[in-house]
């Protein structure tokens, strides 16, 4: 007993203080949302656009990146013969709207911004419970969101509790590219929801289908199964990230405002 | 013991062969060279089944195994003609799931198979099916028979594949009788996303993230693997430093998962203050990796011919200094758990697996060194810094819940240690190299011991260079087999507790 004491005195007080307080420093390395100078472009070079895995970056009139289909692989930033692309610290990345995602030079960055309607914000602003489906991907999607649940993060401080059963749930939070033998449980599961429900989909799977985007065998995201009402971009996501949609869904940051990680 | 045969050709972990070379046995020749080889203390890394060019009338077969004691390859393949073969898992059981999965890909049938189901669920890639299934009748996952016990006080408990937490999806069918569990049948597939069948005609810019994503907390021992294949056919030489930054890399991702998963296992027993802390400590560890390369999970640091990511004096003493705290901070929360006796009643005798079982089963890992099985890739078949620095082989013989984690603990202090040997005498050298041509109509095979266990990648390329076949072998492929069985004659109010003892990857399996 002396031990667990002495152990609970050496770990601290871990929960940090964010939204209060600024978030956490991010990596040096972290790749969060590219930045385009497109006025680099060489004319007719195409290769950023043919290295990237997913099909991300299109080139028409404008360079356009598409987040929701992007692994932040930085393939695109190695293959440019002119840095015409980085990627920025900025992990601000959640959308309400799919086309909110695909960003081009100059891009207004308020479309990004929107918390739920008034109606579902009284609902759910105070207390959102979450039903996880895991549907195809990697897993790595889902361990971010599980760190979200750890005491650093202490995600139940908003009332966000990933809960056991759809039936207890005002939503779900997909991950993975929903695969062929997901397919009916998701279905099932998002029925089992009461409604009004809300649907999450993080990470580049869920959104668009991620690295395995155009198999046979996955349904290239959830919104081929179910509405979804925030997208949550990244390879997987950093948990940052996913906290910063969540609370913009639910109107615990304001919208429209930028928050400065600490250095 | 020593097993050599003239059946079996010798491969070396990180090298590639040239087709030619392998022996092309009968399929009763190569069979009764796989028993005698597996009776003389070898097992089966990899067996899979590659197109012909006549792929309705034929397949090839190759099986790879694994001598951990005298530090050897073999390999060795036949011919599958007619599109079926005589099932090896009665007098080999280790090789059942291959056997389904040979089945499930190609549609050869496996006459004799026990227990003869689908692996993932889904068409084969040849037309032709193992089940004698019409095409137009929907494959569904999980449906089709499941051993059952019958009896009036006999109840069966089905979950999944939809779970409570923030896990991946599964079906786990239990049979009871009250709450002792009789059997338990694992169904998987949910998560089969095709990769393996993607990878054919390879390398292509998805490849690599393909690799990285086989299974996502495993992404840095893939990558490496995926990586060393590519380096075999290319020829390429990395430098020291590429090696030594992987072998970091390998440890962190390690350290992050086994951190986690003691903090799991004294969640599912109830004892919270080693879970909060081990939860937040995993974090650390995955930071220490996003220190390297900007991702927490490692993408983008394992790159063909070396690392995607450099370091500086800067950046290694800032990981030295990061380890160091997560050191103190780990041991004061683990020790707990040895000093705790209602956790150590919980997992003292849980969910034991016998050596000799992990033995006939395949078993590889933390997993089959908590039953005693000195097996450890990084020791017996090294690649990479491994070749130089040489890392103890942590055993524990138990078997139960408490052994496998001990290991962990056991592997937790080596990995750190190991960290900081490589920061500190960090070699010099470029991060990446070229990777050369790739070598046509040749095997390559890259072996590293993830934090799961074995990660076992083998290419074949055509006469293009391109990927004729390119297999990969999670460790969980070889463990959920441990699990169904160390659930017999358990309460299931245990499987949590047995599950996380393992915490297996359902991606890994299901690719
Ligand atoms: S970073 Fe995104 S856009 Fe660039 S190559 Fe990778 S996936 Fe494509
Ligand atoms: S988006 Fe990336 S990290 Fe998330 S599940 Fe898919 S492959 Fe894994």
């Amino acid at each position: 007993m002396l031990k667990i004491f002495v152990a609970r005195t050496q770990q601290g007080h871990r929960t940090m203080k964010y939204p209060d307080a600024p978030p956490p420093a991010m990596p040096d390395r972290f790749r969060g949302r590219p930045a385009i100078s497109a006025q680099k472009c060489p004319d007719g070079c195409q290769d950023c656009a043919q290295a990237c895995p997913t099909g991300a970056i299109a080139l028409t009139d404008k360079v356009r990146i598409d987040m929701g289909k992007c692994l932040f692989c930085a393939d695109c930033v190695n293959a440019c013969p002119e840095r015409a692309i980085t990627y920025t610290g900025d992990y601000q990345l959640a959308a309400r709207k799919r086309q909110s995602l695909v960003i081009e030079q100059g891009q207004n960055e308020a479309d990004l911004w929107a918390a739920l309607d008034a109606r579902l914000k009284k609902l759910f602003g105070r207390s959102l419970k979450l039903r996880q489906v895991s549907a195809g991907g990697c897993n790595a999607c889902e361990a971010d969101v599980n760190v979200l649940g750890t005491i650093g993060w202490d995600l139940g401080r908003f009332g966000i509790q990933m809960v056991a059963s759809p039936r207890h749930a005002d939503g779900l939070l997909i991950t993975g590219p929903v695969t062929q033998n997901m397919e009916l449980a998701l279905k099932k599961t998002y029925d089992a929801v009461a409604a009004p429900k809300i649907v999450i989909a993080v990470g580049a799977c869920a959104i668009a289908g991620g690295p395995y985007i155009d198999h046979a065998e996955v349904r290239n995201g959830a919104e081929a199964i179910v509405p979804v009402d925030l997208y949550v971009p990244g390879c997987p996501p950093h948990p940052l990230t996913i906290l910063d949609g969540l609370l913009r869904l639910i109107g615990r940051i304001e919208d429209g405002t930028r928050q400065t990680p600490q250095s | 013991m020593s097993f050599d045969s003239p059946n079996l050709a010798t491969l070396i972990n990180g090298r590639d062969i040239l087709l030619d070379s392998i022996p092309m046995l009968s399929l009763d020749v190569l069979a009764d060279t796989m028993v005698a080889a597996v009776a003389a203390g070898q097992r089966v890394a990899s067996m899979f089944a590659v197109s012909t060019e006549d792929a309705q009338q034929a397949a090839e077969m190759y099986v790879i195994l694994a001598d951990d004691h005298q530090s050897r390859l073999f390999g060795a393949r036949a011919r599958i003609e007619g599109g079926e073969f005589a099932s090896l898992t009665p007098r080999c059981p280790q090789v059942q799931l291959f056997e389904r999965e040979m089945a499930e890909q190609f549609g050869l049938k496996p006459l004799g198979h026990p227990w003869f189901k689908p692996v993932r669920y889904r068409r084969s890639w040849t037309g032709r099916d193992a089940w004698d299934r019409p095409a137009d009748q929907a494959i569904l996952p999980g449906v089709g028979d499941f051993y059952s016990i019958q009896g009036d006080e006999v109840h069966e408990v089905a979950v999944g594949p939809v779970h409570a937490g923030v896990i991946e999806p599964g079906h786990f069918r239990f049979q009871c009788h009250g709450e002792q569990v009789f059997h338990l049948e694992i169904a998987l597939g949910y998560q089969h996303r095709g990769v393996e069948e993607a990878l054919i005609g390879g390398p292509t810019k998805r490849s690599m993230h393909y690799a990285e994503t086989l299974a996502g907390d495993t992404t840095i021992a893939h990558g490496t693997s995926y990586c060393q294949v590519l380096e075999a056919l290319g020829g390429c030489q990395k430098s020291a430093r590429a090696q030594s930054l992987r072998g970091i890399a390998l440890e962190l991702e390690r350290l992050a998962n086994h951190v986690g998963d003691l903090g799991a296992l004294a969640n599912d027993v109830g004892f919270l203050p080693t879970s909060s802390y081990c939860g937040r400590i995993r974090g650390d560890f995955l930071n220490m990796t996003a220190l390297l390369c900007g991702s927490r999970f490692g993408r983008g640091m394992i790159r063909p011919g070396g690392v995607g990511f450099d370091v500086d004096d800067a950046r290694l003493t800032e990981l030295l200094h990061r380890l160091d705290t997560a050191e103190k901070e780990t041991a004061s929360a683990v020790n707990l758990l040895w000093d705790t006796p209602s956790v150590m009643a919980r997992f003292e005798a849980t969910g034991p697996l016998p050596r000799q079982v992990a033995i006939e089963l395949g078993i590889v890992g933390p997993a089959a060194r908590a039953s005693g099985l000195a097996r450890d890739a990084r020791h017996d078949l090294p690649s990479g810094i491994f070749h130089f620095a040489h890392l103890p082989v942590s055993t524990f013989d138990a078997g139960d819940v408490f052994a496998r984690a001990y290991v962990r603990w056991l592997e937790i202090q080596q990995s750190i240690e190991f960290i900081r040997e490589q920061c500190r005498a960090m070699p010099s050298g470029a991060a990446q190299v070229a990777v050369g041509e790739l070598a046509p109509n040749s095997l390559a095979i890259a072996i590293n011991e993830g934090w799961r266990g074995e990660v076992c990648h083998v290419a074949i390329t055509d006469g293009n260079a391109r990927f004729a076949r390119y297999k990969v072998v999670d460790p969980s492929f070889h463990n959920w087999s441990a699990l169904a069985y160390v659930l017999r004659n358990q309460q299931i109010s245990d499987f949590p507790l047995c599950n996380k003892s393992f915490n297996l990857s359902y991606c890994g399996h299901d690719l």
